[in-house]
């Protein structure tokens, strides 16, 4: 009788899994009502920033103007930051190659993946914007500073992704190409990598829209050539709300084609997998 | 036949490779990249990073001033993502494509989303800047707009994928859009928007010194002030002290996805 019962009303038990859940939703919202409690909200006056807000933003997205830059410029901008994109993904995918080869489990011993995975779980503890103003000390602030620094962090994502890629492959594939007498190299390069290239391209394409935005980022705070300079110096030099509104149209517009592409990319990924 | 896959997979390759020459090619002439520069400077850093850029014993002195600007940016990351939580969560149920209530709605929502996570974080803090001046208020702001963009979108993917056949059967049984949302729907993404959660206060503690360095709040701000006076070794201590705060919240992060999913 009684199992009876409890097949037609089950009682939600509260599990070791939803317990975890709830507590951390609990603290984190104690810990944002503490933060929004300590804020120092006397330093400005709260109604008048936020409808200055409000107006800029109106100005910004309702009445871009071209003064400094013409469009042509600005597009050009927007080609340099594309660039500096591309090197640092080429630059980080050429690393992460080797690195996700060393991680992979199925092809590395497990030391070495360890460390690998350690290597880059440092890397990508640090902020990319403290990376490029570390070798900004070396190289000067500038678009190798920008380049070298963005690649760290591509070197931690893409070493994870490639690494899992290359896990999919089946063991079995592996042992026979061993038995068959094949070297490691033979190996990666006649069965790893080609049965893996289409979710590579993928990730890397991932990435790349990534380092655009990032890319931006750079431009603005470490002096980086590009878009995301002349968005910091509208803002924190020149004060034009307009041409703001302009740049920020243009990466936009482009941020868009590139978010397209890596979503149609990623449920490409996911029907492969499932 | 064999030859062929082998001749076309060598055209392919080659193609490829040509096609990636040209766009190296481009992107060095059009950033005005130093190649040799490049590779110099690199080995430069990493002798000048071994001598100079380590805490030293003076530097520990400023030690309680970056903690407490520190915990600052925490709590500024943490209350960025819960707030952006709660309105990305609305945004996600009227954009998804399982639970909206119709398609122009969805289509508005996921419009609204990406705009918000395509504008670029400079801009947002540089914007925000010019109201709210030097205020830890302003980061708090920029953090919470980018995370809700991202928020959304991740949210509307999760509940696009996981809960489309129970919807069905729930509103087959007669149940109401409420009762579908709040018994199928969130219950079954929540590991899932649990772990995107834990994913965004990783990331913004690493924005948080982006934004702080733009706009002169929490730890950035020390980065920065410490790296303008040319104080590398408290500058390394700061970094030092931020590398240590993301691994622990990998950490506890990847503990308690490991309990929930």
């Amino acid at each position: 009788m009684k199992k009876i019962e409890e097949a037609i009303l089950p009682v939600k038990p509260l599990t070791r899994e939803s317990l975890t859940m709830w507590i951390l939703l609990l603290v984190l919202s104690l810990l944002t009502i503490y933060a929004l409690a300590a804020i120092d909200y006397t330093s400005v006056d709260m109604g008048k920033a936020m409808a200055d807000t409000l107006n800029n933003f109106k100005t910004i997205f309702f009445h871009p103007a071209a003064h400094r830059l013409s469009l042509w410029d600005a597009f050009y901008e927007v080609l340099i930051t594309m660039g500096l994109a591309f090197l640092t993904t080429l630059f980080g995918g050429v690393i992460a190659m080797l690195l996700g080869l060393l991680a992979a489990q199925n092809l590395a011993p497990k030391q070495v993946t360890n460390i690998i995975k350690g290597f880059v779980a440092f890397i990508r503890a640090v902020p990319s914007i403290l990376w490029v103003l570390i070798f900004a000390v070396a190289a000067g602030l500038g678009s190798v500073a920008a380049v070298i620094g963005l690649t760290f962090h591509s070197v931690s994502y893409l070493t994870k992704a490639y690494s899992e890629s290359f896990e999919e492959l089946d063991r079995s594939v592996i042992e026979a190409l061993m038995a068959s007498g094949a070297n490691w190299w033979q190996i990666i390069f006649q069965a790893v990598i080609p049965s893996s290239v289409s979710s590579l391209l993928s990730w890397t394409f991932m990435r790349f829209e990534i380092n655009f935005a990032n890319a931006v980022a750079m431009g603005a705070a470490a002096g980086a050539a590009g878009i995301g300079f002349d968005l910091f110096m509208d803002s924190g030099f020149y004060f034009d709300l307009r041409e703001i509104g302009l740049v920020t149209y243009f990466i936009i517009a482009f941020a868009i084609v590139l978010e397209t592409i890596s979503t149609n990319l990623k449920s490409k990924i996911l029907i492969k997998k499932a | 036949m064999q030859s062929d896959i082998f001749a076309k997979r060598k055209k392919d390759s080659l193609i490829f490779f040509f096609l990636l020459i040209l766009l190296t090619v481009g992107s060095v002439v059009i950033t005005q990249y130093d190649v040799s520069k490049g590779f110099t400077s690199l080995l430069k850093a990493f002798i000048w990073g071994g001598s100079n850029f380590y805490p030293d014993g003076k530097s520990l002195t400023i030690l309680p001033d970056v903690l407490r600007k520190l915990w600052d940016t925490i709590l500024m990351s943490i209350a960025a993502t819960t707030v952006a939580t709660v309105f990305a969560t609305l945004l996600a149920l009227v954009g998804s494509r399982t639970t909206r209530m119709n398609r122009l709605f969805s289509l508005v929502a996921r419009g609204i989303a990406s705009l918000f996570r395509n504008i670029p974080l400079v801009a947002w803090a540089m914007v925000l800047m010019l109201a709210f001046s030097q205020s830890s208020i302003t980061g708090y702001l920029a953090l919470f707009l980018g995370s809700f963009g991202f928020l959304t979108r991740a949210f509307i993917e999760t509940i696009d994928e996981v809960s489309n056949d129970s919807v069905e059967a729930l509103s087959a049984t007669g149940a109401s859009y409420f009762h579908i949302i709040f018994q199928s729907v969130l219950p079954s993404s929540l590991p899932q928007m649990i772990s995107w959660i834990l994913f965004m206060i990783d990331t913004n503690i690493r924005d948080a010194t982006l934004v702080g360095l733009l706009t002169g709040t929490g730890i950035g701000f020390s980065f920065d002030l410490y790296y303008k006076s040319f104080n590398f070794h408290a500058a390394s201590l700061v970094v030092i002290l931020i590398v240590i705060t993301v691994i622990l919240i990998e950490m506890v992060s990847n503990t308690i996805r490991r309990v929930i999913m």
